[in-house]
């Protein structure tokens, strides 16, 4: 059975929704406080997929990401690193995105996981945004998290969630690596734009979510978590009318997708 | 050794935060500029190697983004933003624990860290007048924030600002307490208590000397002066507050209608509201906790409980809109937190009153912020308060009326659940046993809030104290919260409450009730900073902060979990069976009072109340053209969308909305009221409502809240509910009604609230809808300038209903080409109060009024028809009437409407402004697939009003014909764009 490891603490927040994906797909999750994590950093070495949830990790207070990154990388630097060079998953979401790259596992477009090479910048708009948006899989892309995804629609929330690379190069390579798995695109012509509010925050080439040169580690801005169950799309309602609501929220494939490939 | 570290966007990376402040300056103040560029600083006082320095500037920085080279850039102008000396730096407090990190040692605390923000300002023709406004007006806050202001050649000749608040403690008191003389006369008293911010009367005063004078030589004997210590007399003050004993709600009102009948009201709360719940109480099996603790609590299912909350944050918004209103909702937070043994959090709610935003500056009081600001800073607190707390916001409303100029309303409430049983035991019990220690967990104190719970029982002047401001801090509340809940599984503590107003005061005042007494030493407590009086610690309203009963056997284990969880706990004292509120300061008694008059010795209110109908002019002639008339009203505040705003609230979080606040195939439309799940992957959910409709007080308030009721409940049946598990909250904000000379009307004013209380109760009793929780802000009122401004007489009426099956809500949009349009309950001739006439000028006299039995006869139909899946869409007409329904409803289903009103039921002569605007109660507009028209009548018997008017149409146009002539003719774009104009900012 796939053994997923949720991190909490800190103004994190979306515990009991990611715990709730996984345990649909069948993983068993350990929910740990930052802090129980590191009283015994081996725990880390016993599971398979590794989550950063969405949340407020010191309520972004420096930048999104970053004071939790800097935790992490002082206090657990050595566990990830082996963790990571296991070849196992990780996946960030939304907030657990932002600490991602900070931390330079993302996109790691040259393998080398050191000094970060992208950043999630603020918003065009400089405004937090919740809506409703969709995001098309790349199928050339290596990540393990969007195989076999067409386009979806998933809920975003975020104020920092602009995908900005450190050089020319490192957006060179990602596309060549098809490490751009997830892009915001326009729902009626199914393709990626940079256009408001469709990309709500003005991210290149709608980059939405990004995976390492393996596929292994995904941060994606979009919260698959909170699109389990039909219910949650804001349109269910005309879908059932229509015939066409699904039987399960079109985020759980995203989770279905890790659990399967380490299962 | 100082430290500056400055953080600025890299060369080449966008400036998001300075092209928007650049945009603000221009929209708000009307200054163009040609570029702001904004940075961040943080002052580092502290022992650091230059290799610690260069480490903590990484860790505060983002290498791709920001550097944190002092970069040489070009300005005119520079203003330095930081925050006054005490007062709460959220940022700073984060930096230490980067810095704990990044050097392998926390900070000491004579080692200081303050941030501060840099607006780097050019353009040509900029005067230092200018960019002082943009300071003052914009981005500061004068009452909580330092500025600092310079041009390019002094920048260059002083170099940086250093920006060190510290807390001055050199002019503190000496000793523990200080004995006040109450020997004094009339004036004297009070005198004392206007001075010190008391907010006591008279009465109040002569009843606290007469209590001490009584007690001589037994206080001879503990070392205690004869008068009263500042400590004993600041206790009193805080806990007898209008805020915290609700005077006016328990007053003895002497009423008297226009026929001249006499009553005799013992308490507004007593016998209407309280006697209405138990009353319903005694027929349903549903209601778990009322009354008595933080928040209500109904059933909810086999394993759960529902609990509730709503309050204002008026007072603070009005004077610190940021600060105000995040300690608004994270401070209601702490309700559900501290009901029972501690619900966990699962939806927030919002809701403003405010003057128009475009008010033009003259008309707003001296003093005061402009309604745009203050609008745009109480969303920015409560999006912050909210989003950083993980908590989804469900309903969100605005309403504007420029007498909201001198005291805008923020209401701010949190829906919890709570385990039916925790360790086997009924989760909403609670006790204290004499011995189990006090304890607090949570923020540090500081002189935040200090007078909190007196100064907004008094109207807002022109020297109300800066320091009654709290800022919240969410992220310290979400660390306490993920501590709390774990240390209540393991059954580590008895009792649990929040702290709010009145702080260690109110919340351990009230808990010695449960058993008897307490003995606090205040020396335990956790400070901020050296030189807060004691008697300032145990007021304080520092926030984050819950209070505990522990058994002596587990604090080990709590305070060691508190530790593992980066909380600040501390143990303050014990728990007693004495019957006295002891406090101490480092072993000296400083105060000592019996529970008894503590709780009970203040002199009971009694107010006249006088009711005289208002006659208001009725208007002669009312020739606007009804299509124009549509899309002005559309484009009204109190009816606007309002979608750009909510967009900035966190709707989905936890993952379980399931009808959201706006809706339809733009999801632009504001929906009825919504659906959440309170489970991941359930169907099981809740249904919340809300309403207020303050301009039908300016009629009458019996009615005004006869309505509310009425729209809170019909907006939960419109989107799937039904009768029978409904329960209420009520949050009354008035003008203060308690007549003298600054008040001449407070006759008036009590007798609109006395009749508020008896429809509250009437209507209450026949919905059957109890009231859980409720909570009341009575003095809202504004001198400035020698201008006073009352707010109308204002209710919130909040609802939550269990929904046992979420896939059966119905949204308000209108779904296909060919569905029927009913309108369902009768139209009456009531454009009293309305939005159409007061867009014309006129208040009008015949307001809304509500037939109990035909509503919820219509409410039990229409709950048929939404569980056998009839209704295709249902909304509900408020403001703007069933014009603006059928134009809602169009808009979110971007298909037109076509329909004859001569076919809608009315009753009593309408002319097409009344069919079109009159905003009768407990009607709907539903649409029926053509397969279903018959099913669904036969839900209604023959002498109920429904009446189909039309159909949904392809042609994306509302038709709207009167009489044989088309009235109203507007194709869906003009529509849209009227509904989703304003007022945005």
């Amino acid at each position: 059975m796939a053994k997923c490891l949720i991190i909490t603490g800190y103004g994190l927040n979306c515990e009991r929704e990611t715990q709730a994906a996984f345990e649909h797909c069948g993983a068993q999750v350990s929910l740990l406080h930052f802090n129980q994590l590191l009283a015994r950093p081996e725990t880390l070495q016993e599971h398979d997929i590794l989550t950063f949830i969405g949340g407020f990790s010191f309520g972004d207070h420096l930048g999104a990401g970053v004071a939790f990154a800097n935790k992490v990388r002082h206090q657990l630097g050595e566990a990830l690193d082996s963790y990571v060079a296991g070849g196992r998953l990780v996946l960030g979401i939304c907030n657990g995105m932002q600490v991602i790259t900070r931390l330079g596992l993302l996109p790691a477009s040259d393998g080398q996981t050191g000094e970060p090479q992208a950043a999630m910048a603020r918003n065009d708009n400089d405004r937090f945004r919740d809506d409703w948006v969709t995001v098309r899989a790349n199928p050339e892309s290596p990540c393990v998290f969007t195989r076999g995804l067409d386009s979806l629609a998933l809920p975003i929330r975020h104020g920092e969630g602009k995908f900005t690379v450190a050089s020319q190069d490192v957006l060179d390579r990602i596309i060549a690596q098809g490490q751009i798995c997830l892009q915001y695109c326009d729902p009626e012509s199914g393709e990626p734009t940079e256009e408001f509010p469709d990309n709500p925050n003005g991210s290149p080439l709608g980059i939405a979510g990004v995976c390492d040169p393996t596929g292994r580690i995904l941060g994606m801005m979009p919260h698959p978590e909170a699109y389990l169950s039909p219910y949650n799309h804001p349109h269910w309602t005309r879908q059932k009318l229509n015939g066409v609501l699904p039987a399960e929220g079109l985020g759980v494939a995203i989770f279905r997708n890790a659990v399967d490939f380490v299962g | 050794m100082y430290h500056r570290l400055q953080v600025s966007p890299k060369t080449g990376v966008r400036d998001a935060r300075g092209e928007e402040t650049q945009e603000r300056i221009q929209r708000y103040l009307g200054i163009s500029t040609d570029r702001v560029q904004v940075r961040d600083v943080y002052s580092l006082f502290a022992d650091l190697t230059a290799d610690q320095a260069a480490e903590i500037a990484t860790c505060c920085s983002n290498p791709v983004l920001q550097t944190t080279e002092s970069t040489d850039v070009s300005f005119d102008w520079l203003i330095a933003v930081g925050y006054l000396p005490g007062v709460t730096d959220n940022v700073s407090r984060t930096l230490r624990r980067v810095i704990r990190d990044a050097i392998g040692r926390p900070l000491r605390e004579d080692e200081e860290v303050y941030s501060s923000v840099e607006y780097l300002i050019s353009g040509p023709g900029l005067s230092r007048e200018s960019v002082a406004t943009m300071a003052t007006d914009l981005l500061a806050n004068a009452l909580i924030q330092s500025v600092a202001i310079r041009n390019a050649s002094e920048w260059r000749e002083q170099g940086p600002h250093q920006n060190r608040p510290r807390y001055d403690a050199s002019d503190v008191e000496e000793g523990a307490s200080v004995e006040i003389d109450l020997t004094g006369d009339d004036a004297q008293l009070q005198a004392i208590s206007d001075k010190n911010t008391l907010a006591l009367t008279l009465a109040e005063m002569k009843a606290i000397r007469d209590y001490f004078s009584g007690q001589k030589s037994e206080r001879r004997a503990l070392d205690l002066p004869t008068n009263p210590t500042d400590c004993e007399l600041e206790i009193l003050a805080q806990t007898w507050s209008e805020h915290c004993k609700h005077k006016i709600f328990d007053a003895i009102i002497h009423y008297r209608d226009d026929a001249g009948n006499e009553q005799t009201v013992d308490g507004c709360f007593p016998t209407f509201i309280r006697a209405a719940t138990f009353e319903i109480g005694e027929d349903i099996d549903w209601l778990v906790s009322v009354f008595h603790d933080n928040a209500g609590v109904v059933r909810f299912n086999d394993t759960l409980n529902l609990v509730y909350k709503a309050e204002t944050h008026n007072s603070p918004s009005a004077l610190d809109p940021y600060g105000g209103a995040m300690t608004g909702i994270v401070g209601v937070n702490r309700d559900p937190m501290g009901t029972g043994l501690g619900a966990d959090l699962t939806l927030n709610v919002w809701g403003y009153c405010f003057g128009s935003p475009a008010t033009p500056a003259e008309d707003v009081p001296e003093s005061l912020f402009h309604p745009a600001r203050l609008r745009d800073c109480v969303h920015h607190g409560v999006i912050d308060g909210g989003n950083q707390s993980g908590i989804p916001y469900a309903i969100g409303w605005e309403y504007f009326d420029p007498r909201y100029l001198g005291k805008p309303l923020v209401f701010c409430g949190t829906v919890g659940t709570l385990p039916r049983t925790i360790n086997g035991q009924a989760s909403e019990d609670k006790s204290i046993l004499p011995g189990d220690f006090v304890v607090m967990a949570g923020g540090q104190i500081g002189k935040d809030g200090i007078h909190g719970a007196t100064f907004s029982s008094e109207e807002l002047h022109g020297s109300s104290p800066s320091q009654a401001v709290q800022i919240g801090d969410p992220i310290t509340q979400k660390m306490l919260a993920d501590f709390l809940y774990v240390a209540r599984d393991r059954g580590l503590f008895r009792f649990i409450t929040d702290n709010g107003a009145g702080g260690l005061s109110s919340s351990i005042g009230e808990m010695a009730t449960q058993c008897g007494g307490a003995c606090l030493e205040l020396s335990n407590a956790p400070l901020k900073y050296v030189g807060l009086r004691p008697w300032e610690i145990l007021l304080s309203e520092a926030q984050e902060r819950m209070s505990f009963a522990v058994p002596p056997e587990d604090w080990d284990e709590l305070k060691a979990l508190a530790d593992s969880y980066e909380v600040e706990i501390s143990n303050i004292g014990v728990f007693t069976d004495d019957g006295w509120f002891d406090i101490r300061y480092e072993d000296e008694r400083i105060a000592r009072i019996e529970l008894e008059f503590m709780h009970k010795g203040y002199p009971r209110l009694e107010i006249p109340a006088v009711w005289a109908p208002p006659q208001h002019d009725e208007p002669t002639t009312l020739d606007q053209d009804p299509s124009q008339a549509l899309l002005d009203l559309l484009a009204r505040d109190n009816i606007t969308s309002g979608e750009t705003h909510a967009r900035q609230y966190d709707h989905e979080v936890k993952g379980l909305s399931v009808i959201k606040p706006y809706v339809g195939i733009d999801n632009n439309v504001a929906s009825d009221a919504v659906v959440s799940m309170l489970e991941p992957l359930t169907t099981e959910g809740v249904i919340l409502a809300a309403a207020v409709l303050p301009r039908y007080s300016d009629i009458d308030t019996y009615h005004m809240t006869a309505s509310v009721i009425d729209l809170a409940v019909r907006r939960t049946i419109a989107v799937g509910g039904e009768m029978g598990r409904i329960a209420g909250l009520d949050n009354f904000c008035w003008p203060d009604p308690v007549e003298s000379p600054k008040t001449p009307d407070g006759a008036y004013k009590a007798a609109q609230l006395v009749r508020s209380n008896q429809a509250l109760y009437d209507y209450c009793k026949a919905y059957g809808v109890p009231c859980i929780s409720g909570k009341d802000s009575m003095k809202n009122d504004s001198t400035r300038g020698g201008r006073k401004i009352s707010i109308p007489p204002t209710l919130l009426f909040s609802t939550i209903t269990p929904m046992a099956d979420i896939t059966r809500s119905v949204t308000l949009d209108v779904k296909r080409a060919r569905d029927l349009v009913y309108v369902v309950g009768a139209t009456l001739p009531e454009l009293g109060g309305s939005e159409y006439l007061a867009m014309q000028g006129y208040t009008g006299n015949a307001v809304p009024k509500v037939d109990a039995d035909e509503a919820i006869r219509t409410y039990q139909a229409m709950a048929k028809a939404t569980a056998a899946g009839l209704c295709r869409s249902i909304h509900t007409p408020a403001l703007g009437g069933l014009a603006v329904a059928l134009a809602k409803s169009a808009i979110g289903g971007q298909l037109g409407i076509e329909a004859d009103l001569s076919l809608v039921p009315t009753a009593g002569d309408l002319d097409l402004n009344g069919l079109l605007f009159s905003e009768t109660n407990s009607r709907f507009v539903v649409t029926v697939c053509p397969d279903n028209w018959q099913k669904f009548e036969a839900l209604f018997e023959a002498d109920q009003a429904v009446a189909c008017i039309g159909k949904v149409t392809r042609d994306p146009a509302l038709v709207l014909h009167h009489r044989g002539s088309p009235e109203v003719e507007l194709n869906l774009a003009e529509l849209t764009a009227a509904y989703t104009r304003g007022p945005e900012a």
